[in-house]
């Protein structure tokens, strides 16, 4: 890379990379959380591996941080130089002509999103944190005295859907997600040069983006009627 | 009696411009950096012209009055380019491109410098292929050709229907490329008008800022007139709205001679006018005529019945038409060339058979040809008893693969479907062939003034062929102009920097801003458009495509008229010193107006008829030839050379006789 | 047709702007967009007021002088044409047209609707060219075949008229597809290989010295283009960019 400032390109290419690994990440996520549906137990020994593993919380947790906040702050700062690049508007515009609401939309969908990783941050992850590394209790059992107590992932993450408020601040998050999806899919894919195939990236990534979110939404669903 | 000296070489005709190449003085490389040139215009000549002489070392000061130099309207050139590569391996050279030229241009064009024209063609596609042009290629990767306005070879190049904007933006990059390294000092917006001369020489120019409307000085060793034609002259054209004459003009009123300005090309195939707001006029690939028959009804009541939307065109069965081209010409039929085609369907549109609400529009059919090609194709499909709708299908496929573009086009405009509906067509004045006379050197009769391109009069004698605009645009500019130039400029090279604060800047600054206030300030009526679309109209109807001595004469008389009513009654809204646009075109048409009247007196004194040129009194009086043109070499195979003398009307003609030596004089025909 | 028209008119750089309304009666829909406007700038005249400004020239779709932002997209409602290619029949009797001029801050705006696109040379003067000088020596142009695909597909990139609808209609006031389209019309032939890398970075570097925004990709501007250039170009200078900078 170049000495100097980054080329518009080149943000735009450092956007599309921090948006695949959080696609992937978003994967992964969504395929451990199944299991909580599938198979209680399963997801309480995944989420003690994941939770005490060392690569994960020293080396894929942090580039995860990292991501996360490099892509929105790269986001905002993008959306603020482009907004620079017009000051004066037009008086009468017809956006929808051209393009459509997803793509236009990025920076709401993405700050509704950070706004709800806020309260995801607060609900599991400030709480594991605090249980592992300020309280120092590693051992992820509901009574860390009593080996027989079991896990207490899935009791937690089964507890958070109690409340109907928190449920449909879920769905709102994930389906403003889907959407922030749907265009940022297939534009990563463009934003790294790749032209081939786009009908298929274009299919795809519709899918991805639709299926990854609802699957999330279920997962809120299927706890919140269990109780 | 003349004073002309066209300075070509001696020597025979393939070896002059290799001889004559050697010999000229050279300037140093050194010495480059301390001359300046300025080129005004950046169409195809102007363009590689500026490129090519800042790649040699000059200092280059370019100007057009569009907001870039890729705007200008070279662009809008479709067919190609013609150069005598032989890729093809048809038999083609540098001869026969030649021959081809001077035959098309009806013999009144030089010799000497068609024939440079045709030797350098070869480079320019070498030239432009370097630069990444994107010419038309076959499946070996190879350039295509295609053959073009009815010469025996394929030698035209060209991309898709764009090549003159690919051409011109190779142009366009080569400046870049120069402007970026400094040698290039581009004047966007800008406008010359006036010429600065000292001791006889061009020294120099002032432009107008179109934007801060400030008048500027700017001095040179040389200035180089690239500024292309003046068609507009009849207002409607298929010229850019901005096209002028001005630069060209105001050279001459400085001592240029204007040669051959009775010479224009109408083009057969525009869409014709459909109203009296028309403000320019489209043009259709002459390539449509390989298929299309053109004719207008028989009878004087489907005529009317038509215009009145009472009858489509196909109701009228095949005994209701009259395909006067292949009724007159059955040889050459629908293909007879541009001039020909022009002024018969003006002469049936005068007759009255017009078929638009205008009355000037023919019809330019393609049911024959779609029929034609459907049957063919139902016999290569073993398709024997196809319907008539099976037949059609397959024939539109054809004509869509051919002309799809174009016919896309044509609905676009017209909103009708030409595959239903024959398509209108209507002439349109598209070229001019005349311009600033120049010698071998493309140097006009002041010193150190140079004209390329369109602006000059030298390559296309009475009519241009098809593709060969474009040759030459780039012949001057990249192969020409840069190597005789060196040879006036290697006399400069101890001159040093042209000052401009002295008398001659300060008169040439006052005389136009003058001008400029004079207009402003006339206290008229009406709006600038409303005289040039008068001109128009007396420029089309007495000095068009057939022009007899009585309406040249009003014609004379009634743009004298204008001109006066023009400078009490136009108004100029607005004040010098900012975006005029209308000051702009209001300076422009006062030079029209009086280009006009040359145009007139030009067509007047050539009595004969020739290419573009026809002259009601000079037809074949009988034999096969009945009713077609009648050249006339024994009084009039001379350029017409004429001299400003303080009105159009005093200018006085100087003649450059033409000599042909390498080839014989012949009569076109068509029959 | 009767239409009602709201004309942005600014007098110069300096002065603000602002939307005038102005009736205009008895438009034919065979009349292009710029033949309505010059019936009303005659109007104008007569009436002893100041025309309407605006860039025009060859009137044939070409040169990519015009440039007007008609009822909210670049060059109106019509696909694939230019404003002066635009037909009065688009639009029905009774109808508000609301004209501006492109906008962008990169653009700045001259007078009325004209602006100022001198952005768009100064980015091709920074690399939108090959290195060659007119000789009369330079090789044959048929020494170098070069496959038929990627010779169309460079030209469809050059057909690029440079009227900046696309920065018009970006959003963001983005340049990319313009510059994309140069970058791969010679990213596409042998001949523009050998400069390919400073070419993408100089002129990329360009591009964000005039202030134009970042590409996210909304696909507006291949949508409004009236030349069709693909978003794939944008694409194809991406990966040059990227090959440039490893």
């Amino acid at each position: 890379m170049s000495k100097s400032k980054f080329t518009t390109i080149g943000r735009k290419i450092l956007m599309a990379l921090s948006g695949f690994f959080l696609m992937f990440f978003l994967l992964q996520h969504l395929t451990i959380n199944m299991l909580s549906v599938i198979s209680p137990d399963t997801f309480n020994e995944v989420s003690q591996f994941m939770g005490t593993n060392p690569v994960v919380q020293f080396a894929l947790q942090p580039v995860l941080i990292f991501a996360v906040f490099f892509h929105f702050i790269m986001g905002i700062v993008l959306e603020l130089q482009n907004r620079r690049a017009r000051t004066v508007k037009y008086a009468y515009n017809k956006p929808s002509a051209n393009s459509n609401w997803m793509s236009r939309n990025m920076i709401y969908s993405g700050l509704v999103v950070l706004a709800f990783l806020g309260l995801h941050f607060y609900d599991f992850w400030v709480h594991e944190i605090t249980e592992k590394y300020i309280d120092g209790d590693m051992t992820g059992l509901i009574d860390p005295n009593n080996p027989n107590s079991g896990y207490r992932y899935y009791d937690e993450l089964s507890e958070k859907f109690i409340d109907p408020i928190r449920v449909i601040i879920y769905i709102i998050s994930f389906v403003l997600l889907a959407l922030h999806l749907l265009h940022g899919f297939q534009s990563s894919f463009q934003s790294v040069g790749v032209s081939k195939g786009k009908n298929f990236i274009k299919k795809f990534g519709n899918a991805f983006a639709i299926v990854v979110p609802a699957g999330f939404i279920f997962i809120a669903i299927f706890h919140f009627l269990q109780h | 009696m003349s004073t002309l000296d066209s300075k070509v070489p001696e020597g025979p005709l393939k070896d002059k411009w290799t001889t004559y190449k050697d010999k000229i003085d050279l300037v140093n490389p050194a010495n480059k950096r301390k001359i300046d040139v300025i080129v005004i215009g950046t169409g195809l000549a102007g363009g590689s012209a500026s490129a090519t002489l800042a790649e040699q070392g000059y200092n280059v000061k370019a100007f057009c009055y569009q907001d870039s130099p890729r705007r200008a309207h070279s662009i809008a050139a479709q067919g190609g380019i013609n150069a005598a590569k032989n890729y093809q391996g048809d038999g083609d050279s540098n001869y026969r491109l030649f021959y081809d030229t001077v035959k098309g241009g009806d013999y009144r064009s030089r010799e000497a410098n068609v024939y440079r024209l045709a030797e350098v063609s070869g480079n320019i596609i070498d030239q432009c292929v370097a630069q990444g042009v994107p010419f038309a290629r076959d499946y070996g990767g190879l350039l295509d050709n295609r053959s073009f306005g009815g010469v025996l070879v394929s030698r035209t190049f060209y991309a898709k229907g764009q090549t003159g904007q690919q051409l011109l933006l190779g142009a366009y990059s080569a400046m870049n490329r120069q402007i970026a390294r400094g040698k290039i000092e581009m004047y966007n917006r800008h406008e010359m008008l006036d010429i600065v001369k000292i001791d006889g020489k061009a020294r120099g120019i002032i432009a107008r800022n179109l934007i801060t409307g400030e008048l500027e000085r700017h001095s040179a060793h040389a200035v180089v007139i690239a500024s292309g034609g003046y068609g507009n002259v009849y207002f409607l054209s298929t010229n850019a709205m901005g096209s002028n004459v001005t630069a060209a003009w105001k050279t001459h009123k400085k001592g240029a001679y204007f040669a051959n300005p009775c010479f224009t090309q109408i083009h057969p195939t525009c869409i014709p006018r459909s109203g009296d707001y028309q403000s320019k006029l489209t043009l259709m690939s002459e390539s449509l005529r390989n298929d299309g028959r053109i004719w207008v009804p028989k009878n004087m009541d489907d005529v009317m019945a038509i215009r009145e939307g009472k009858k489509k065109p196909t109701d009228l069965s095949e005994d209701e038409r009259d395909y006067y081209l292949e009724r007159r010409y059955p040889a050459f039929g629908n293909l007879v060339p541009r001039d020909v085609a022009s002024r018969a369907a003006k002469e049936r549109c005068d007759a009255g058979y017009g078929v638009n609400k205008t009355g000037e529009a023919v019809y330019l059919d393609f049911k024959s040809a779609i029929e034609r090609y459907g049957k063919e194709q139902a016999k290569i499909h073993n398709e024997e008893n196809a319907s008539a709708q099976r037949i059609y299908d397959l024939g539109k496929d054809i004509v869509e693969a051919k002309y799809g573009n174009l016919f896309q086009m044509y609905e676009k405009i017209v909103d009708e479907n030409p595959y239903k509906t024959p398509m209108m067509i209507y002439p349109a004045t598209h070229y001019t062939m005349g311009g600033l006379w120049v010698d071998y050197n493309l140097m006009t009769t002041v010193e150190g003034c140079y004209a390329i391109g369109e602006a000059n009069f030298s390559d296309h004698g009475a009519n241009r062929l098809g593709a060969s605009a474009l040759m030459q645009g780039l012949a001057d500019g990249y192969f020409v102009l840069p190597y005789t130039i060196g040879d006036y400029l290697s006399n400069d090279i101890r001159t040093g920097k042209i000052p401009t604060d002295t008398d001659e800047f300060n008169e040439a600054e006052n005389s136009v801003k003058t001008t400029l206030e004079k207009l402003i300030n006339t206290g008229g009526t009406k709006a600038v458009d409303y005289f040039h679309k008068k001109l128009g109209v007396i420029m089309w109807n007495k000095v068009g495509m057939s022009r007899n001595a009585t309406g040249l004469k009003e014609a004379i008389a009634e743009i004298q008229e204008l001109r006066a009513d023009f400078w009490k009654n136009v108004r100029v809204p607005g004040g010098v010193n900012e975006v005029n646009r209308e000051l702009e075109k209001a300076g422009r048409v006062a030079d029209f107006l009086e280009l006009g009247e040359l145009f007139a007196q030009d067509a007047l004194t050539r009595e004969e008829s020739c290419g573009g040129h026809f002259r009601e009194e000079s037809v074949e009086i009988d034999g096969e030839q009945q009713g077609e043109a009648k050249r006339d070499d024994e009084n009039f195979t001379f350029v017409s050379a004429w001299e400003y003398k303080g009105t159009p009307s005093e200018a006085q003609l100087h003649k450059e006789e033409l000599k042909y030596e390498n080839i014989e004089l012949k009569q076109r025909s068509y029959k | 047709m009767n239409l009602t028209l709201k004309i942005w008119r600014q007098k110069d750089a300096k002065s603000p702007g602002k939307m005038v309304t102005y009736p205009i009666s008895n438009i034919e829909g065979h009349m292009s967009f710029l033949e309505m406007m010059d019936i009303l700038n005659d109007e104008l005249i007569e009436k002893g007021e100041e025309p309407v400004a605006f860039d025009h020239d060859c009137r044939e779709g070409i040169c990519g002088m015009c440039s007007m932002y008609i009822n909210g997209e670049a060059h109106g409602p019509d696909r694939k044409v230019t404003t002066c290619q635009l037909h009065m029949r688009m639009f029905k009797d009774g109808e508000t047209i609301h004209i501006e001029p492109f906008r962008a801050n990169s653009f700045p705006v001259l007078k009325d609707l004209m602006v100022d696109r001198s952005a768009f040379d100064r980015i091709q003067q920074a690399g939108g060219y090959i290195s060659v000088n007119t000789s009369g020596n330079t090789q044959d142009a048929n020494s170098l075949p070069i496959p038929k695909a990627d010779a169309d597909l460079a030209m469809d990139a050059a057909t690029c008229i440079g009227c900046g609808a696309c920065v018009a209609t970006c959003k963001n006031s983005s340049a990319m597809l313009f510059v994309s389209a140069k970058v791969s019309q010679y990213a596409l032939l042998p001949q523009g290989q050998v400069e390919a890398n400073d070419r993408v970075l100089n002129m990329v570097n360009q591009m964000d010295i005039e202030g134009f925004g970042n590409c996210t990709n909304t696909g507006a501007c291949e949508v409004e283009c009236p030349k069709g250039i693909s978003l794939d170009n944008i694409a194809r200078m991406n990966r040059e960019l990227m090959k440039a900078k490893v």
